[in-house]
């Protein structure tokens, strides 16, 4: 059994005759951090809209938000991101689907979709997780002190409902980044695609999986710290940790 | 907006997808689950093992795992495998593994660490007092896991064990990055490649994964409400 170890791999040259290997990792970690920060802003405002409706009077309303979660959490995230890649501008009008293909960030763009509404349909279930872990009597305290419902979601039950499920928003961040690799599978050279090409050029398979275990195993590291600062900030003592849904997953 | 869609290509080949794909992928999601859930216990009972050795290993285990994307990880095992197979029976030369046993593998492993996390949960979730009295009893630790603690906290945690399976089901799917494993969306794609009917396929496939992890949810729930030990 014989394999050729060589760490120096990641200082040499890559085929582009500029830059070394490691630039290639760094390259690909770029694109990561990007897919994964902005489909996160995109699955936080939608999972928080999706997750308040759940909780809300209107059976009608809490019928279509279920659907909503179900439909994006049942179907693989690989087929979805299929789904917006090749389905989505076939079946909307030619020019549309035009317009879309010829954009130049095609694979970003619809990584970025695919990976958004996936993350905030598991967004909202935490959202209503959080807000049912509140006791009953914050909503009722809040419309008998003449709040609108609005108003009583706004400024009492979200602030309250978002630090208490801080810990599984930590753990839908950390699994954005994850399920951002997926994306190579749609043509986007992020950091698990530039894994696989630098070892395509190079056959140093193993180092180059270890480069790229490497560098998620510290940006979850970091990840997982801020979200503990972020927590110790602005915790409410006795209400951290109440309520969190088990969805499973990564 | 359908005019120009071609469903033939399902009718064509809707049973070699699901005798094929369909197949490969359930086969390889219950082995793993099987396995998973296995290993998964025995790291969580490490992990949460008095020897800071043997728990610290677990816990290294487990916390490398959970964070690596599942796509890098099944690469990793793809190349590794061949590796460990030489290296296990001493042969010179990487020894091909087939596709079905490297993919095993991989989510043995790979799930393991998240059904470890919650075995843990549920071994925690026995109150001390009946590890006591199991010692009391005169039980060694075999006995009092296996015959206290291990039978209440997978009973306790079945639903949630049963909602990550649903999670691996889909993870499956992942094995497309290899391109040579014959599970659902593989076989799917290969179809709709050869046919040019990407669009067609791919809302099939869509509607099948649906429809499956919607119903064994909807399962899952059900039990949920069955199996509850009321307290």
């Amino acid at each position: 059994m014989h394999y050729n170890w060589n760490w120096g791999i990641f200082w040499q040259e890559s085929p582009d005759g500029v830059s070394t290997y490691m630039d290639t990792l760094l390259a690909g970690l770029k694109w990561t951090l990007a897919l994964s920060a902005s489909a996160w802003i995109m699955a936080l405002i939608i999972g928080t809209v999706i997750g308040t409706i759940r909780t809300m009077p209107n059976k009608w309303a809490v019928r279509l938000a279920n659907g909503y979660v179900e439909l994006f959490r049942n179907i693989p995230l690989i087929v979805q991101m299929f789904l917006w890649y090749f389905v989505m501008p076939e079946i909307v009008p030619a020019s549309v689907g035009n317009w879309l293909k010829s954009l130049p960030n095609a694979s970003f763009i619809t990584a970025f979709l695919a990976l958004g509404f996936f993350t905030s349909s598991r967004i909202a279930v935490q959202v209503s997780a959080g807000i049912n872990a509140l006791p009953r009597g914050q909503k009722l305290a809040g419309t008998a002190l003449g709040l609108t419902l609005p108003q009583t979601y706004r400024y009492v039950l979200l602030p309250m409902s978002f630090r208490i499920i801080i810990p599984s928003l930590t753990n839908e961040f950390a699994a954005i980044i994850k399920n951002s690799s997926v994306a190579l599978t749609i043509g986007l050279v992020e950091l698990t695609a530039a894994t696989y090409s630098m070892r395509e050029f190079t056959f140093q398979t193993f180092e180059a999986l270890t480069g790229a275990t490497v560098i998620y195993v510290i940006i979850s590291a970091i990840a997982l710290l801020l979200a503990r600062w972020l927590e110790k900030a602005i915790a409410i003592p006795g209400f951290i940790a109440a309520g969190s849904a088990n969805t499973g997953g990564h | 907006m359908f005019s120009n869609f071609d469903f033939d290509v399902i009718q064509r080949s809707w049973l070699y997808l699901f005798t094929t794909g369909m197949k490969f992928t359930l086969t390889l999601t219950l082995v793993a689950m099987i396995g998973g859930i296995l290993f998964g216990t025995v790291l969580a009972m490490m992990r949460l093992s008095h020897n800071k050795a043997i728990s610290l290993i677990a816990t290294s285990y487990v916390n490398l795992i959970r964070s690596v994307p599942l796509v890098l990880v099944i690469f990793w095992f793809y190349f590794l495998v061949p590796y460990i197979g030489a290296w296990i029976i001493g042969a010179s030369q990487p020894v091909q593994v087939g596709a079905f046993s490297s993919a095993l593998i991989t989510f043995i492993l790979f799930e393991a660490a998240y059904y470890c996390e919650i075995m843990r949960s549920g071994i925690q979730s026995i109150p001390r007092g009946q590890v006591s009295a199991g010692y009391a009893l005169g039980m060694n630790y075999w006995q009092m896991m296996g015959n206290v603690v291990l039978p209440q906290a997978f009973r306790n945690m079945i639903p949630i064990l049963l909602t990550q399976t649903i999670v691996l089901f889909q993870d499956v799917s992942l094995v497309y990055v290899l391109g040579s494993v014959p599970d659902f969306v593989t076989v799917a794609s290969k179809i709709a490649q050869r046919d040019g009917r990407l669009v067609e396929m791919y809302m099939f496939v869509a509607v099948v994964y649906f429809v499956m992890s919607f119903g064994l949810s909807t399962l899952v729930k059900k039990l949920q409400q069955r199996v509850a030990i009321i307290r």
